[in-house]
């Protein structure tokens, strides 16, 4: 592999692990703060990608899009944590992966009802649509660069809002001690929604920045959520920052595994995992 | 139901499943053969989550692997010998589940429930990806294995009746041996882990070698369904070992209710059922099961058998929940 190539696979496999941190952040979070272990977080991924194939056919752009379609996220996240999730947080695992289970079957259905089984593809937005030539035959596309750059500011965003605000602060001691937080007299029921939905606007994002480069397709939800779980149990249940190494490690296990063991490729994640219990059962970072 | 209905109720169920075959149809009747199958897979999934308190999400991984075991052992023109093929299978599956174990057991609660997740996708990419198991096509089984012993053969499995009778006996065996387990000390064992696995330790039990061969056991005995699975509908693919079997696994155990072997049994019957109405009324029936779902976890818990008892006490004018 010449340099080139290889700074290709580098800044793919940057990409894609950036992109999977979007996604395994909500779930790390909803697992460590209100201890849900959330099968459905894939399909939100799913959910959001449709949502920019849907947006962008009717106002034509996706940067609107996706403007428009975070804040439709952000409630949608709300509302399910009202109607179903807030009656989990009592239930042992069982009930919650049993229940999350069946919402998947659900939303794939709902998504095949509303717009039918087939492929489709959403346009770059213009504004990104260049390629920058890295030597006479091989170039690197703008837009790849510009979701890693957002899914950093986002990671930085997270940080800001989980180590330095007051909801952040909140959140913190929410996934220490719940009943402490909430006799210091702090609202967990509103907690809990913020940061659901919070986790449910973050994946659909992620969804909507992936669309054009992977289409929309049904049962991409899945394949993102079993990735995801093993980034969260990397990198340690609970853990922002566990997950956002995690993540990366699997982003660049997974691209490289591809260039170079193609017949072993989907295999490689999971034996990244497997060394890494091994040599720590909780993941990298766990949390006390 | 006191327990001498209950016996009454199970000796009918079996009655009528021994009788079936001479008066329905072939289709039902390999209908309920499939649901003995999964009857068998199960009941060996509630030994670990049910009896042990090991909620395992990857337990399609040891039905698939026993499947494949059958196929990648009949030779392209030959039946495999059954005698040779079905303990091979088997152990196949007991081997792969004590050596996942010895990783996957090192993690406790939510995490062994993605860990066994995950090493279910590795096992499913293994014959999804490499040229192992002919890729996403799958093999196909064009010959079910030859029961002939030195040249006797005392059934034929390519008879429906005979293939039949044949689930019975394995779905008798896997029951008969799984409540003699529960009832060993070995079984107690278990049991006590499930309520108090730091008790056990502090009484002096290796509990982790417990579980190990609780896990492997149940691996074995879902190899045992997956090999019948195989010969039974001729074909095995990468999806025998995906996460919705094992999610649909899952389910019948719950919907049954856990730590109840019969409830395993009335848990497949109840999900095959389902899938049977739901897909004769939609071609989108996977949105009535999901419904399904959700609306057994919130209203219905303690799962199939538990809710006769419960709703007798409501009638009974008892208050609220049993």
């Amino acid at each position: 592999m010449d340099f080139v190539s290889f700074l290709i696979q580098v800044l793919n496999s940057l990409q894609y692990g950036l992109l999977l941190f979007l996604v395994a952040s909500g779930l790390t979070l909803v697992f460590g703060i209100m201890g849900i272990i959330n099968l459905a977080h894939g399909s939100f991924y799913m959910v959001g990608a449709y949502l920019a194939f849907a947006l962008t056919s009717l106002t034509g752009n996706l940067l609107l899009s996706i403007a428009l379609g975070i804040p439709l996220a952000f409630v949608f996240g709300a509302i399910l944590e009202w109607a179903l999730f807030s009656h989990l947080y009592k239930r042992d695992h069982l009930e919650q992966v049993l229940l999350t289970y069946g919402l998947i079957l659900i939303f794939e259905e709902l998504r095949s009802l509303a717009v039918g089984d087939d492929v489709h593809g959403v346009a770059i937005p213009e504004l990104f649509s260049a390629s920058i030539p890295l030597s006479d035959n091989l170039s690197y596309p703008v837009y790849r660069l510009v979701i890693s750059v957002v899914c950093l500011a986002l990671a930085g965003g997270l940080y800001w809002l989980i180590q330095k605000t007051r909801l952040g602060m909140m959140i913190r001691a929410g996934s220490h001690d719940r009943d402490m937080v909430k006799a210091l007299g702090i609202d967990i029921n509103v907690l809990y929604r913020t940061v659901f939905a919070l986790g449910v606007a973050l994946a659909a994002l992620a969804g909507m920045l992936a669309a054009p480069i992977s289409s929309v397709y049904p049962g991409m939800g899945s394949s993102v959520l079993i990735i995801s779980f093993v980034i969260v149990v990397i990198g340690g249940v609970g853990s922002v920052w566990g997950a956002l190494v995690a993540a990366l490690v699997i982003g660049f296990a997974d691209t490289f595994g591809k260039v170079l063991l193609p017949d072993l490729a989907g295999l490689m994640v999971y034996l990244v995992m497997a060394v890494v219990l091994l040599w720590r059962p909780e993941g990298i970072f766990k949390k006390a | 139901m006191n327990s001498r209905t209950t016996t009454f109720f199970k000796l009918a169920v079996m009655a009528g499943v021994l009788a079936f075959p001479v008066f329905g149809s072939d289709f039902y009747a390999e209908m309920i053969a499939k649901v003995m199958i999964l009857a068998i897979f199960a009941m060996s999934l509630d030994l670990l989550v049910g009896f042990t308190g090991l909620v395992s999400f990857g337990h399609a991984a040891y039905f698939g692997i026993a499947a494949y075991a059958v196929a990648l052992l009949t030779p392209k023109y030959d039946p495999a010998n059954l005698w040779l093929a079905l303990p091979a299978s088997v152990l196949a599956a007991a081997v792969a589940a004590f050596v996942i174990g010895l990783f996957v057991l090192r993690t406790k609660g939510i995490y062994f429930i993605m860990v066994t997740l995950a090493f279910a996708q590795m096992a499913y990419y293994v014959f999804h990806d490499t040229p192992v198991g002919g890729g996403s096509d799958g093999i196909y089984l064009n010959f079910k294995p030859d029961a002939a012993i030195a040249g006797w053969a005392p059934f034929d499995l390519n008879e429906p009746l005979h293939l039949y009778y044949f689930v019975v006996a394995a779905m008798l065996f896997a029951y008969g041996l799984l409540k003699l387990v529960l009832r060993s000390p070995f079984g107690r064992v278990l049991v006590g882990i499930r309520s108090n696995e730091h008790r056990m330790l502090s009484l002096g039990y290796a509990t982790f070698r417990y579980k190990l061969a609780a896990f492997t056991l149940a691996g074995a005995l879902a190899g045992l369904a997956g090999f019948l699975y195989a010969v039974l509908f001729g074909f095995v693919t990468p999806e025998y070992l995906s996460w919705h079997k094992s999610g649909d696994v899952l389910l019948m155990v719950i919907l049954g209710g856990m730590g109840n072997l019969a409830g395993a049994i009335a848990g497949a019957v109840a999900l095959v059922g389902l899938q049977e109405i739901f897909t004769s009324v939609t071609k989108h029936w996977q949105l009535l099961m999901g419904l399904t779902i959700v609306a057994a976890v919130l209203f219905m818990p303690g799962g199939l058998t538990a809710t006769p008892a419960r709703i007798m006490a409501r009638i009974n004018g008892g208050k609220g929940n049993v």
